[in-house]
């Protein structure tokens, strides 16, 4: 048992270390070093908490951490490095879902009912939010993991006067607050539960309703609404640790939306209200030239001629998990003294940053992996430039077609190279529903196939 | 289009303005390419190669003139050259506007639309047809090369059995494109490379070479909107003198790069610098062709001085080198002009028509000044008081709009503070710096690690499991443990799998 005072200051050590965490993520060095910091920061903070006073039942915290701790390591190891969107969506839900039940706790909470006057209103007032807002998170990561997962279709659902109904629903839990907080007792209850049923609908709607190009802003705005709602819980339970981690949490997360939003030319309030993709206005560019395709020898013959070679992965290459034969192609390349280099668009993927993660699971170095701006001014002198499962990130549409519904999201301007190839299951659209002009273009030529298959023959050409 | 290329005349113009890479270049823009008989020989291409790339061999020059519709060289035309052209013919070469009235008016009067490879504007977009910059780069090499040459000693320093050897210190004047090739050259000889120049903004530059940048106790500025230097005051120069005449006894190359564009080369190192310096010493200087920036050099020779320091009035081109560079800057430039099918000129455009020097029988020379940066900007009070007074008003506008922000957010508090409990308060003056360190801390990530700090926070965020532990009781019955034990659980999965999986991530990458 330690006195509230050394708890705090525990706490405060904790906060520290959480925000060290953060900032060592600033660079590839020191991220190691900053997981450490969390992993620290998280242990101390548990043990104040479970030392401290007024914590009892310790048998039974302990039975649901160790249950945890063995699906939780287990689920970390097992998972492949391609779906980890979804494990991060999924994570994201377990936070919502806490944060609702350690809401309707503190409601039940004895100490609240000794609570009077404005401090027993603020109280509700807090309790009601973070109901909310875990609700929502709980509910619309678990959409998103559908999503990811391919359970749940990628297309936006819309529906006419969503927006109407979204407003209708909002007031309703507006309405339902005020009747929560001034229900004397624990009255409040039903109204709760009400609540909870709405901010779950909204939850699946709002999720439901955004597009699948446009996950890696919904991912990162779950991560966003997980750490608000940590705050909020802090507010209702009065712990700051609470409070400074959630707030971490959210504005972190609120910042890589915005940064994944900027990289998409979107405004982050449309996103959020959801429709890309469906509601073009003007008529789409007709497509005009003819798609030619190569073999596989073909495409071996062209990278023995380059001197230098640009790979623009996309999602298609976490697909097929193409990664390790690819960067064995392009060790053979480097080796044979081409110029190689992997061009990143912010918004590849499925998450932000998640090609770099899958990149660096095969082992290639990051030096050689450049991001959108670095590569495009080289672009006009690369020989060759691969699209692996990459479309809508190198779409010319969205520099000269206004028409078009990505018009203005910067892009790797791929067409500029000599020759680009793009490989390719089919010639359906990629996952923003668009139509890609630049497989019309006289430099282009497809290859169609399994991304992985479609290198592995490569690279036997190259070596033959 | 035609595109015809003539044999330099002038002896020792060793390059051509064509090799057969960019007759290769040309003749995919569109252009047929027709060239004087043994034009490249010179530069070590021979007919055979340039007809192997698909040009057509021409036997006289007169035939090139009269027949092409676009004309490269490398040196301007002579007047007999002139004559040859025919009316409306584009002529891309060095011409040197300034220095060179006369030929202007030769040139007008034949309505040849001359280009001036020398008046490419250097401004960014034009970088890849400034030949200026491509040629200082070659010069400024082999002025190194050139020295070591005539040094009798080695560049580096070296401690060997046989004994100490001293590294050799070179002196680079003027930190152009030029004077950083051969600083970069020097220094990866191993020489100590000591640089100086007028303009204050380029001793990045210099350091950056790996050179020292020798400076004056003089604030004066040589920098100017061109991107050239002014002519400093005579209080600068005399400071100048000084430190050349320090130097000059101390260093063993001297090589000079100074040029101030439409005037002869300033001269900077005079008889008393070049009799201050150790027999054995060597100048190279680049200016030579601008009448030198010694006053001893004699334009077009090497020479020994009575007090044993060598003197290069002229360099080795390298032809073949400098003819490709030169050759992609004219392929450049006519890519940028429309190619051959669109071929235009448009006056519209600030290269080709500050470069254009005759147009339609005009002389337009000189251009209306087109202010550069291609470094920081340099502040220069008198010129800049209007964008100055501007960005004043503007960043008035943004304070005000500012203090009404903070204004409303600080009334804001205070009603919240009227209402709110103490404790209230407390908490949410915590949250909101929170949010503040988040904001500022979480900009720094950089972009590739987007995915591990999302599985970080996420780690983190179960920290919602404090929430469930404060509730744990000890009566398991109760609905509020049960709640508790739950959100345990689940935090407690976030936080484990968070963490491990982002370790996972991080061990993967590596340099």
């Amino acid at each position: 048992m330690i006195v509230k005072e050394i708890q705090i200051a525990a706490y405060l050590f904790a906060s520290i270390l959480f925000i060290l965490s953060l900032g060592g993520l600033s660079s590839q060095e020191s991220a190691k070093r900053g997981v450490f910091y969390g992993i620290i920061g998280m242990a101390i903070a548990i043990l104040a908490t479970v030392l401290g006073q007024g914590v009892e039942g310790h048998v039974y915290i302990i039975v649901a951490i160790a249950i945890a701790a063995v699906i939780g390591t287990l689920v970390a190891r097992k998972v492949e490095m391609t779906s980890m969107p979804q494990l991060v969506a999924i994570l994201h839900s377990f936070v919502g879902l806490a944060a609702v039940l350690v809401g309707f706790g503190s409601y039940l909470d004895v100490h609240t009912q000794s609570l009077i006057g404005t401090e027993h209103t603020i109280h509700l007032v807090e309790v009601f939010i973070g109901v909310f807002i875990g609700a929502i998170t709980f509910t619309g990561s678990i959409i998103a993991w559908g999503k990811l997962d391919g359970k749940v279709m990628s297309k936006p659902l819309l529906y006419p006067g969503r927006h109407l109904v979204n407003i209708i629903l909002l007031i309703a839990c507006f309405v339902l607050g005020y009747l929560f907080t001034v229900a004397p007792g624990l009255d409040g209850m039903m109204y709760l539960y009400m609540m909870t049923a709405i901010a779950s609908f909204i939850g699946i709607m709002l999720v439901m309703a955004i597009g699948g190009a446009d996950m890696p802003v919904v991912v990162s705005m779950l991560n966003s609404y997980s750490g608000w709602a940590a705050a909020a819980a802090g507010f209702m339970l009065g712990n700051d640790l609470l409070i400074v981690t959630g707030a971490l949490v959210g504005s972190s997360g609120a910042i890589l939306s915005i940064i994944m939003c900027k990289a998409m030319n979107r405004s982050f309030i449309s996103v959020i209200l959801g429709g890309f993709g469906a509601v073009t206005t003007g008529v789409a560019q007709e497509m005009e030239g003819e798609v030619t395709s190569l073999d596989h020898q073909a495409v071996a013959e062209l990278l023995k001629d380059a001197k230098s070679v640009v790979i623009v992965p996309g999602y298609g290459m976490a697909v097929a998990k193409a990664q390790y034969p690819i960067f064995d192609m392009v060790q053979y390349l480097r080796k044979e003294g081409k110029d190689v280099k992997f061009a990143i668009h912010p918004v590849a993927g499925r998450l932000p940053g998640h090609m770099n993660v899958l990149l660096a699971e095969a082992n290639v170095p990051y030096d050689i992996v450049l991001e959108m701006d670095e590569i495009n001014e080289d672009l006009p002198h690369t020989d060759v430039v691969m699209v692996i499962g990459a479309n809508d990130v190198v779409n010319p549409g969205a520099q000269d077609d206004p028409a078009s519904p990505i018009y203005g999201m910067p892009v790797i301007e791929a067409w500029k190279a000599k020759t680009v190839i793009i490989m390719k299951r089919s010639m359906a659209v990629g996952y923003a529903g668009v139509e890609n002009p630049l497989f019309y273009k006289e430099n282009s030529e497809m290859l169609y196939g399994d991304a992985k298959d479609s290198v592995d023959k490569i690279l036997s050409y190259l070596k033959g | 289009m035609k595109v015809g290329i003539p044999s330099e005349i002038n002896p020792n113009e060793l390059r051509v303005a064509a090799t057969p890479k960019t007759v290769l270049r040309l003749i995919k823009q569109g252009f047929s390419v027709f060239i004087q008989e043994n034009a490249g020989v010179k530069a070590n291409f021979s007919n055979a190669a340039f007809e192997e790339a698909g040009a057509t061999i021409v036997s006289t020059a007169a035939d090139i003139y009269s027949n092409s519709d676009i004309v490269l060289k490398v040196l301007g035309p002579t007047y007999e050259e002139v004559d040859m052209m025919k009316e409306g013919l584009v002529l891309l070469s060095y011409l040197w506007p300034a220095q060179n009235p006369e030929l202007l008016q030769k040139l007008a009067d034949k309505k040849v639309n001359a280009v001036a490879m020398d008046a490419i504007p250097r401004i960014s977009r034009a970088q890849k047809m400034d030949v200026l910059s491509s040629m200082a780069n070659i010069s400024g090499y082999r002025a190194v090369i050139e020295g070591a040459n005539y040094y009798g000693k080695f560049l580096n320093g070296q401690i060997t059995a046989a004994g100490k050897v001293d590294p050799a210190k070179i002196l680079v004047v003027g930190a152009g494109v030029a004077g950083l090739a051969a600083i970069g050259a020097a220094n990866s000889l191993g020489a100590i490379v000591r640089a100086f120049d007028t303009r204050k903004e380029v001793a990045e530059q210099i350091e950056s070479m790996g050179a020292s940048f020798l400076t004056v106790e003089i604030e004066e500025d040589g920098a100017t909107s061109s991107g050239y230097s002014k002519v400093m005051s005579q209080e600068f120069i005399d400071a100048e003198m000084k430190l050349f005449l320090e130097q000059a006894a101390d260093v063993d190359i001297i090589i000079t790069t100074a040029l101030i564009p439409g005037r002869d080369a300033p001269k900077l190192i005079l008889d008393y610098h070049v009799a201050a310096m150790k027999p054995g010493s060597v100048i190279v200087d680049l200016a030579a062709s601008c009448g030198g920036n010694c006053t001893m050099t004699k334009p077009g020779e090497v020479y020994t001085t009575e007090n044993g320091v060598t003197i290069l009035g002229k360099l080795n081109q390298l032809p073949n080198q400098a003819s490709q560079l030169y050759g992609n800057n004219l392929c450049h430039l006519l890519d940028d002009m429309g190619k051959a099918e669109n071929f235009k000129i448009d006056m519209e455009d600030d290269v080709v028509s500050r470069a254009m020097v005759t147009y339609d029988g005009k002389i337009n020379w000189p251009p209306k000044p087109l202010p550069v940066s291609p470094q920081k900007p340099v502040v220069a009070p008198v010129e800049v008081e209007d964008p100055k007074i501007v960005a004043a008003r503007k960043a008035k506008q943004e304070a005000t709009g500012m203090v009404i922000k903070l204004c409303a957010i600080g009334a804001l508090l205070l009603v919240l503070g009227q209402f709110a409990p103490a404790e209230f308060m407390q908490h949410f003056t915590v949250f909101v710096l929170s949010v503040f360190i988040g904001w500022q801390v979480i900009w720094n990530v950089s972009h590739s690690l987007h995915t591990p700090l999302m599985a970080v926070t996420n780690a983190i965020s179960g920290i919602i499991i404090v929430g469930g532990l404060l509730q744990t009781t000890s009566d398991i019955s109760s609905p509020m443990t049960i709640l508790a034990f739950v959100a345990i659980l689940v935090a407690s999965i976030n936080i484990v799998g968070g963490f491990l999986v982002t370790h996972r991530m991080l061990k993967m990458f590596k340099k």
